[in-house]
């Protein structure tokens, strides 16, 4: 059986249940909130190690982000990947999805990849064009939005969601993936797995060891920038009536005014 | 005044998409706008380009952009930014969109903006977008700082111009690189959506959740949105549960709606689901559940059974319609 080197792509974001925020600099204050996983690359973790377990295989999780990432690496890790690589270095703060892609694809070169499998869209950036953008740098093919995912011998297909429905797309390995969230149910960590993801090893490369251009990521060296935000105005609390058996009358009333009907 | 490319969004027969002549609007608010058109169906579709002020359009007839996932497009774009230096490149904010996007930004190395809900001249005459963060709880005015602005606008987000353009027919050779066609289409599969609007350009859209019970049930969502001329949409519980198929999907992981009037029926408003829908101009919420997220954003919500206050509904609007 070949051995699938998988990289599963993962980032931890700010929980969406709470309120975020953005630093005076216009950057996501990553301080404040608690980290979870990106909720979607929980799905490309399990859909990682159902190819691992069904093709023979290696997990390798690859996290860009601050030191308390590492929190959501070891999560991954107690899921059931193998190994993690963590870069980790001062100068990505605050790196547009330019920068992100720039590193991840210089760190997944170093480490060899046969599938790199990414959430579609992060919580907190929501660009969506990290994936893309690997590809595009990796040079290898791009088969993302997946519904489903089938690895055959050299190849992936995969059922591309688009939209007026889907599309089947193939390509050849090494490729990148990016799934939706109907992909798959993901597991939790089990008690031995947790306990087992204390032992897993853990590699931290900082933009030296990556020989990335320090001026080529971070807040410094990215593409764009951010002139000013401003909360939008909390949306005013609407009236809500109570069906007393004439409720769609209401609501025709209030749409009548609003001239709709 | 500076040429912007616009990436146009159509058919095969050429039919233009409305994003496009949204885009051809925003675009003329940086300099003179030129429209991109990949495959074929240019010959029908160049008077609706003219009519919303492209002054040229380059058609780039090539079978690729068809067969192969973003590159094609993405490649075309970039030998067209290096030959005419464009202000900026203005994309449809889809999710296909936004890929080429992202891989035109690499190739050109130039910054990306995507999510874009409207994009204006700033003080130096470079694009200044806004985008909803959060779900739409912040809005943030962004730039480019490297290369060609790359921006992708969200469907129904910028009001179409009628304006003449010349819309001057400019054939571009094009065959894809050989990395371009890594990702092979072997087929497509669409949905029928009959007569109703597009979701993401609809001026309304009647959304049903999990509170529908069934994909029977799911029908008076159906016919409550063919009473007021609106696209239907769904919950993810909605698509999980089969009742209806995911490309009506709204939320974080499916489409961003901005209508003039979100009706969101049986939908508890998870956040994921608000994530597409907030900023909506007016919502509605018709849910049983008094302490239901989705009265937190609604402007008008009534508490009670979907299945007695809908047909209830529908009656009225009848009786209006006379
Ligand atoms: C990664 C990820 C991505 C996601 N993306 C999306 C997304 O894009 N879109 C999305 O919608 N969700 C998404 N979700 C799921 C989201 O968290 C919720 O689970 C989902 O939105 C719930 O759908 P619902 O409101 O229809 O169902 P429920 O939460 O079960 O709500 C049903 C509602 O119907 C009401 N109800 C029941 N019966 C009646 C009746 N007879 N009359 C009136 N009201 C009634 C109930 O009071 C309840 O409030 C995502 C989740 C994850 C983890
Ligand atoms: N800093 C990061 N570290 C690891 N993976 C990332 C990072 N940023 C983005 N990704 C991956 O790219 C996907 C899409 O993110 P985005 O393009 O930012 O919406 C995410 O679901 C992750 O899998």
């Amino acid at each position: 059986m070949t051995t699938l080197n998988i990289v599963v792509c993962v980032k931890q974001v700010p929980d969406t249940a709470v309120e975020r925020t953005l630093t005076p600099e216009g950057t996501l204050d990553r301080e404040s909130p608690d980290g979870l996983i990106n909720e979607l690359d929980e799905y490309a973790i399990e859909e990682g190690l159902k190819i691992a377990e069904a093709h023979g295989g290696e997990v390798t999780i690859l996290s860009m982000g601050p030191a308390k990432a590492a929190d959501s690496v070891r999560k991954a890790l107690s899921m059931g990947a193998d190994k993690a690589v963590h870069v980790l270095d001062d100068g990505l703060a605050g790196s547009d999805a330019l920068a992100t892609s720039a590193a991840l694809a210089a760190a997944l070169t170093r480490v060899g990849f046969d599938l790199v499998i990414l959430g579609s869209e992060s919580t907190d950036a929501r660009t969506g064009v990290v994936p893309a953008m690997l590809a595009e740098r990796l040079g290898v093919p791009q088969l993302t939005l997946a519904a489903t995912v089938e690895v055959s011998g050299a190849g992936v297909t995969i059922h591309r969601l688009t939209e007026d429905g889907y599309a089947v797309v193939t390509g050849s390995l090494p490729a990148v993936v990016s799934v939706v969230e109907k992909i798959n149910e993901p597991r939790y960590p089990t008690f031995k797995g947790i306990m087992a993801a204390k032992k897993k090893p853990v590699r931290t490369l900082t933009l030296a060891d990556l020989a990335v251009d320090t001026g080529a990521v971070g807040l410094a060296g990215a593409a764009t920038g951010i002139a000013d935000w401003a909360a939008r105005p909390p949306r005013t609390a609407g009236v809500v009536v109570k069906d007393e058996g004439d409720g769609g009358s209401q609501v025709a009333g209030f749409l009548a005014e609003r001239k709709f009907i | 005044m500076a040429e912007v490319l616009v990436l146009a969004e159509h058919t095969a027969d050429g039919e233009v998409k409305k994003v496009t002549l949204e885009l051809l609007a925003a675009a003329r608010r940086l300099g003179t706008p030129s429209a991109v058109w990949t495959g074929p169906g240019s010959e029908a579709g160049v008077a609706r380009l003219a009519e919303h002020g492209a002054e040229k359009v380059y058609v780039a007839d090539s079978p690729d952009f068809a067969a192969y996932v973003a590159a094609p497009a993405a490649e075309l774009l970039a030998s067209l930014v290096a030959s005419l230096s464009p202000a900026a490149v203005l994309i449809a904010g889809t999710t296909e969109g936004k890929e080429i996007a992202g891989r035109l930004a690499v190739k050109t190395g130039s910054g990306v903006l995507t999510d874009a809900v409207d994009v204006v001249a700033g003080a130096d005459g470079a694009p200044v977008a806004a985008q909803p963060n959060f779900g739409g709880s912040i809005t943030v005015h962004s730039t480019v700082r490297a290369g060609t602005p790359i921006i992708a606008l969200r469907p129904n987000a910028v009001a179409p111009e009628p304006v003449a353009g010349a819309a001057v027919l400019e054939p571009v050779a094009f065959a894809a690189s050989p990395a371009a066609k890594a990702t092979t289409i072997v087929e497509r599969f669409a949905a029928e959506r009959g007569e109703r609007p597009d979701l993401t350009e609809a001026q309304i859209v009647v959304s049903g959740g999990r509170g529908t019970g069934s994909a029977d049930g799911f029908k008076v969502i159906e016919r409550l949105a063919d009473s007021l001329g609106a696209a239907v949409g769904a919950s993810r519980a909605v698509v999980d549960a089969g009742w209806y198929p995911h490309q009506f999907q709204v939320g974080q992981t499916g489409k961003t709606v901005s209508p003039q009037l979100y009706l969101a029926v049986g939908i508890s408003g998870a956040i994921q689901h608000r994530a597409g829908m907030q900023t909506s101009k007016t919502i509605v919420a018709i849910n049983k559940d008094p302490e239901a997220p989705i009265f937190e954003v609604a402007d008008y919500g009534v508490v009670g059974d979907l299945f007695a206050v809908v047909p209830q509904l529908l009656d009225e609007i009848g009786k209006r319609k006379g």
